[in-house]
């Protein structure tokens, strides 16, 4: 007897160590990342390296400023969602009340697909087809600009946008739709104007997600963004945050490599702002 | 009849919908193809059967495809047990509402953070700090931390499935907690693991970023052991590196049609075990 409830105690033990394994993994990352993160931007200094506007990483006298970078990322995604969004949100709406069952089906694997596929292909597809054609019909010397990056992230980020629209839209609950079309009010009026409000907050997600997704991505973006760390402008080629750390990791050491660790660092925040966002319109969507 | 205005609204907010719908399906068409016709011409044979030689100058991806399938092996050798202990744990054992508020929760971040942000953290940690250097293993180890939540939801999805009678039955009968786990619980997460393993491979084939500083850009023909402790490209960092550091696009382009067709593969795959798991159910 004595035996067997040790051997339920070193069970328990177990599942509760793999149960707290998610939590351990989140504080190794945010642990690591500040560590290696703190001593650049305290021999940098904060105000330097956050609004400096200089990346000479390699040059005699080094400067890390990384407002470059913090900006691209920043207008890069406003872009992609300026974009995106709007694309998403129509086709999700069709998809989810108007289409037809077969085209609800083919469509909802098409956009599984374009998911699935893989960023490097976004990438050299970007490469090949969209940067060519950038510099062709804006007639500039390199197509390789924060005009095509945003393009590939507006459609990277566009099956998230769909998806959990769709799932948002699809929860609203009939008797709505039915009330609202027994007024008068036409589909289309109907969907726009009372399942649309009604699944708000699941849309918000769906955005918030879009941008956590944006801001993140990096290898699609470094290769069709030109990589050279200027102020961003749409027809200059321009570094993120997440093509500055993956551009010198292979080659740096010392100072330069700590201050990628704070970029990464800078980066995480975002992402953890974008997180608890997106953690406060889902549990809203729930209640 | 309807007014002017809402007609114009209508027709309007038809046409916008009309035309989203249109533009994807159209992006999605252009990129299978594009990818398909530029990418299929050059698969051969001894592109895929061969590693890369500096005497005949010709490029094969043997390797990289190696290097891929162990990756692939030796991440959800690791993601699978851990995964779904943690779901045991949660549905099973958890009674502190706090606690498993604040494992899904961490759960949801680790799913939110790029993944060179993980590259990263892997490289110190996995290649550095515990000494694995830059090989397949400290990258397979980075992609377990990935996968974690993934498994982990698609077990806890299923295991709610699992009536809690058939529970209630086995301690009625006198088995402890283990034994009702092992002989109740564990058969009813199959589908989970099977869901979850899908989704594992479509995320791990397609990773890159998280990759690169922990698995390396190798292209060396190894057995799986010895290919595990030493450093070696997947299919997409070989992708990226044919493309961006040498120009090889022809050989690009064959890899994305490879990979585009292991998409399709995946996506098929997860589209028909739903299916069959929701008519299980149904059963």
């Amino acid at each position: 007897m004595k035996k067997n409830k040790m051997i339920e105690r070193t069970i328990h033990g177990i599942f509760l160590i793999l149960g707290l394994l998610t939590v351990g993994c989140v504080l190794l990352i945010t642990v690591y990342l500040v560590i290696s993160g703190i001593p650049a931007i305290t021999e940098i200094r904060l105000f330097d390296f956050l609004f400096g506007t200089k990346w000479a990483s390699t040059a005699a006298q080094p400067s890390y400023g990384i407002l470059p970078f913090i900006l691209t990322s920043v207008y890069g995604t406003a872009g992609a969602i300026l974009i995106g969004v709007p694309i998403g949100f129509f086709a999700a709406v069709y998809l989810s009340k108007l289409a037809n069952p077969k085209v609800k089906t083919i469509m909802e694997e098409a956009v599984s697909l374009l998911a699935g596929i893989p960023s490097v292909v976004y990438g050299l597809v970007g490469m090949l087809v969209l940067v060519p054609a950038v510099r062709e019909i804006f007639d500039i010397p390199d197509g390789a600009s924060l005009f095509s990056a945003i393009i590939v992230l507006a459609i990277m980020i566009l099956p998230s946008i769909i998806k959990v629209s769709m799932t948002a839209l699809e929860a609203v609950p009939k008797e709505y739709e039915d009330a609202s079309l027994a007024l008068g009010a036409t589909p289309v009026e109907t969907y726009f104007k009372v399942s649309v409000p009604a699944a708000k907050s699941g849309i918000a997600a769906a955005v918030v997600l879009g941008v956590g997704r944006a801001i993140g991505e990096a290898m699609a973006v470094m290769m069709v963004s030109g990589n050279v760390p200027n102020m961003p402008s749409l027809f200059q080629s321009v570094r993120f945050l997440t093509t500055a750390v993956a551009s010198e990791m292979s080659y740096s050491s010392g100072l330069q490599q700590q201050a990628l660790f704070s970029i990464a660092l800078v980066l995480f925040l975002f992402i953890m702002l974008i997180n608890a966002t997106l953690n406060f319109f889902l549990k809203k969507e729930k209640d | 009849m309807l007014s002017k205005k809402r007609k114009a609204y209508m027709v309007g907010m038809k046409a916008a919908m009309y035309l989203s719908t249109g533009l994807t399906a159209a992006l999605v068409i252009f990129l299978v193809a594009y990818v398909f016709i530029k990418g299929i011409p050059h698969i051969s044979w001894e592109l895929l059967s061969t590693k890369p030689s500096y005497i005949s100058g010709r490029i094969g991806i043997l390797p990289d495809i190696l290097n891929t399938l162990y990756i692939v092996l030796a991440t959800l050798i690791f993601v699978i047990p851990l995964g779904v202990g943690a779901a045991i744990y949660l549905t099973e054992y958890a009674k502190n509402k706090k606690l498993v508020g604040m494992i899904e929760y961490a759960a949801e971040t680790l799913s939110g953070i790029p993944s060179i942000i993980y590259g990263l953290v892997g490289m110190l940690f996995f290649c550095q700090f515990l000494g694995f250097k830059t090989s397949l293993l400290a990258g397979s180890l980075t992609l377990v931390i990935m996968n974690l939540p993934t498994v982990m939801r698609t077990t806890q999805e299923s295991l709610k499935t699992v009536p809690q009678s058939y529970r209630d039955g086995a301690f009625g009968l006198g088995a402890g907690k283990w034994r009702v786990i092992r002989t109740v619980v564990l058969p009813g997460c199959v589908d989970g693991v099977i869901t979850g393993c899908i989704l594992s491979i479509g995320r791990i084939l397609g990773e890159s970023a998280a990759l690169l500083f922990t698995a390396g850009f190798a292209h060396a023909l190894n057995g799986i052991f010895e290919g595990l402790t030493s450093p070696g490209a997947s299919l997409t960092v070989a992708l990226y590196v044919y493309a961006k550091e040498q120009g090889e696009f022809g050989v690009a382009f064959a890899i994305a049609a490879i990979l585009m067709i292991l998409t399709l593969l995946i996506n098929l795959s997860a589209t028909l075990v739903s299916k069959h798991f929701a008519k299980k159910r149904e059963l």
